[in-house]
């Protein structure tokens, strides 16, 4: 059995003063040296003086801030150029402009029979009541596809530039009781949530449904009337976040996570290529298309539209609310 | 409806001009979002409800939450640091 030893019998032995001399919490000077406080420092004008004049003739070495004359003419030069640069940049635009086509004249460019084909026959060809939305995701669906990709090209920059770190993340979640050091806390503001305002609470209760009806009925409708995928897409955005703002994001982590994110994009956006291939492959070798255009007016009306702005606005939607986390928290 | 375009179109200016001007970061966003929200109202009066509807919903709303957070990120609108420098230059 160890015997206890009294603290007054530690400081004799061999271990104790060989912890102390390792952890140097000896002050072997103590009580041995006379010592003298140090003298503030305290500059005479003279040595400021010194002081500024070696400091300036570095910077004048290094940098050249005493202009030689060769620099002076050079930025002179600089200037001058610069000034002149923009002058013909000022001509060259107003030159430009000048030779637009004048406005009102019945042969300008716009004018071309594309626009007066889309008003009279957009019904019949496309089926759909709402010309801007038989020209965007028609006749025009090409770009609408571009747009498309551009935002989800965004989102995945934003996810590359702003993803916190992983091991980080994994630590924080682990240990949810642990005090968490400030950095992790702005990379990571999720430990403070819920706040529970019951305000906003209350305000997104009666609001986010209603938000997200209206968005769903602008995507549904966006042959029939103004919207479509990318406006009504947006309004669902914006309700979930109102959403997330006000419970938190482990409510919201029940339905929308980065899986969720990753697969509705990647299906929408797929979807949207093949449907606009097979068109265009009927399109261009003149074959029959099978999808029934219906009777304009309809909900189930005008052909491919009504999918396609089905999977525009849930792009833009899960879009939207993926700025937003990433933007939050750096991750979903 | 010409002379309520007009006032309108004066806002815009108005707000355009302030927004650049405006000191504090949090009334500029603010102010950004009323101009989103007055444009939206005038391309309806110019016969564009799709441009009015998108407008409204990513101008004045996606945007500027976009905005809010970023403005939180660098601690631009966190009252407690503004206080804590505050109290170091009275220092």
């Amino acid at each position: 059995m160890s015997r206890k030893k009294t603290e007054q019998e530690y400081r004799k032995t061999f271990a104790f003063r060989f912890f102390r001399w390792l952890n140097a919490e000896e002050d072997r000077y103590l009580d041995k040296v006379e010592m003298h406080p140090q003298e503030p420092y305290v500059e005479t004008e003279e040595d400021i003086r010194r002081r500024q004049r070696e400091k300036n003739a570095l910077l004048n070495k290094l940098y050249g801030r005493k202009k030689s004359k060769s620099v002076r003419y050079l930025e002179l030069f600089y200037k001058g150029a610069c000034i002149v640069f923009c002058g013909i940049l000022i001509y060259l635009l107003l030159l430009t402009v000048s030779y637009l086509p004048p406005i009102g004249v019945a042969d300008r460019p716009v004018n071309n029979e594309v626009s007066r084909r889309y008003i009279e026959e957009g019904l019949d060809e496309t089926g759909a009541v709402n010309i801007v939305s038989g020209m965007i995701l028609d006749y025009r669906a090409f770009d609408t596809l571009g747009e498309s990709h551009v935002l989800f090209v965004a989102t995945v920059t934003v996810l590359i530039l702003l993803r916190a770190d992983h091991k980080k993340k994994e630590r924080s979640s682990a240990g949810e009781e642990m005090a968490y050091s400030l950095e992790e806390a702005e990379i990571n503001d999720r430990n403070y949530e819920p706040k529970n305002d019951a305000i906003l609470q209350m305000a997104a209760c009666i609001l986010v449904p209603i938000i997200i009806i209206f968005g769903i009925y602008v995507i549904l409708n966006g042959h029939l009337g103004p919207g479509g995928g990318f406006s009504g897409g947006a309004i669902i955005g914006a309700g979930l976040i109102l959403y997330l703002n006000a419970f938190g994001f482990q409510k919201t982590q029940r339905f929308f996570t980065e899986k969720t994110y990753k697969w509705v994009s990647f299906g929408s956006l797929s979807f949207y290529c093949i449907a606009k291939s097979y068109s265009f492959y009927t399109g261009a070798n003149h074959l029959e298309n099978i999808i029934p255009k219906g009777t304009p007016g309809a909900i189930l009306s005008s052909g491919l539209i009504l999918p396609l702005n089905i999977a525009v606005g849930l792009v833009v939607a899960c879009t939207m609310y993926a700025f937003y986390v990433m933007f939050r928290k750096g991750g979903f | 409806m010409t002379v309520f375009t007009y006032m309108l179109m004066g806002f815009l200016v108005c707000c355009a001009v302030s927004v650049s001007l405006s000191k504090n970061l949090l009334n500029s966003i603010l102010i950004y979002m009323s101009y989103s929200l007055v444009m939206s109202i005038i391309w309806v009066i110019l016969e564009s409800p799709d441009l009015a509807i998108t407008e409204a919903a990513v101008g004045a709303g996606v945007t500027s939450i976009l905005f809010f957070v970023t403005l939180k990120k660098i601690h631009a609108i966190d009252e407690r640091e503004k206080r804590k420098k505050h109290e170091q230059e009275e220092d």
